[in-house]
């Protein structure tokens, strides 16, 4: 019975007919030891599968996470930079003009014109400095003045008030003439 | 994606990729190197593979072609055949040195067959895909794959009755 509905299988395993289900019996049969014998070849090729399948792969596989190589080129040009900022100053200190000796005759011409010129607008800027010392000194004195005069309004603000009170005097006088005209 | 994740997906695959592989390419050493190749690619487009439907898939046909290139390549024809590593535990020796002997016998056939079958065989009947996964793998429609397979198994038991009843009938 078992026999027979396995020939029927194969037959169909033969033709690739089987579903997954029935290929999974037939491993099941022929993984048993009483396998009938004129099946033998059957039981050779799924005893090849199933020994097949057992195999493993067991390397190991090395994973290395990507590395971002912006960031390190980022390090190489702050070096860059760094070193250009080392250097460059060095550079322009090389052939920096530091004595008279260092110039042509021509320039030299040039540098002491400029020097007369310069001590000559000095002089004139002297004089205008000397000008308005003068000038600040009369504004002061302007000043001393005007504070003897604000001293002096001061004391004409006193006599006002002196002179209201008088005034005050005479209304109360005035008031007391009418009431004895009334009176009469 | 971090390894651990990578390694989680890889890993229920990861040997039927080396087997496919050694399908194919015969030697242990090459189909190791082949399997290695296969997930390092995987691995360096790790952000595409959330695109992919089916990873495992992917993962076959690209170890079919990547096989199939190798076996096409020049370096290729200094591949040596090796066979060392069957076992079988529960039988006794004499079963087993002629077990040995058969499934060898097997592993020769097949890889006497051309390209085509020997993946479908390998896909089929060992790592028991169904044909809709083998057809996206090996990219033919479910009936053409039912007919090389059909080949493939009966030419393999040809063979083996063949080498059986040699000598004896």
């Amino acid at each position: 019975m078992v026999l027979n509905s396995i020939e029927k299988l194969l037959e169909k395993y033969d033709n690739g007919e089987t579903s997954l289900k029935e290929e999974q019996q037939l491993k099941a049969y022929f993984a048993q030891d009483n396998v009938a014998p004129h099946l033998e070849s059957y039981r050779i090729m799924f005893q090849h599968f199933k020994t097949t399948k057992q195999e493993l792969y067991t390397k190991d596989v090395p994973l290395k996470p990507k590395k971002n190589f912006v960031y390190q080129w980022i390090s190489v040009a702050a070096v860059a930079v760094l070193m250009l900022g080392i250097f460059i100053p060095k550079i322009g200190e090389e052939n920096r003009i530091t004595s008279l000796d260092d110039l042509s005759p021509e320039e030299r011409k040039v540098y002491f014109q400029t020097k007369e010129a310069l001590a000559m607008l000095s002089s004139n800027f002297d004089k205008g400095t000397s000008g308005l010392s003068m000038l600040s000194d009369n504004f002061s004195q302007g000043t001393s003045s005007f504070n003897a005069l604000s001293l002096a309004s001061e004391s004409f603000n006193v006599g006002a008030e002196k002179v209201s009170h008088v005034n005050m005097l005479g209304n109360t006088t005035n008031k007391y003439l009418k009431n004895t005209k009334e009176n009469k | 994606m971090t390894q651990t994740d990578f390694v989680k997906l890889v890993m229920p695959f990861k040997d039927k990729v080396f087997r496919l592989a050694k399908r194919l390419l015969v030697s242990n050493e090459e189909a190791e190197d082949a399997t290695q190749e296969i997930l390092m690619k995987l691995w360096r487009n790790k952000q595409k593979i959330s695109n992919y439907k089916n990873v495992e898939a992917f993962s076959m046909t690209m170890t079919k072609n990547f096989c199939l290139d190798r076996l096409k390549s020049k370096q290729a024809q200094n591949l040596k055949i090796v066979h060392s590593n069957y076992q079988d535990n529960n039988t006794s020796l004499q079963k087993e040195v002629e077990n040995r002997d058969s499934v060898d016998w097997v592993s020769k056939i097949i890889e006497e067959l051309p390209e085509q079958q020997k993946i479908i065989l390998q896909l089929r009947d060992i790592e028991e895909y169904d044909f809709d996964e083998i057809a996206k793998v090996v990219d033919m429609n479910p009936t053409a794959i039912r007919v090389a397979l059909s080949r493939a198994r009966k030419t393999i038991r040809e063979k083996l009755t063949n080498t059986h009843s040699y000598g004896v009938k």
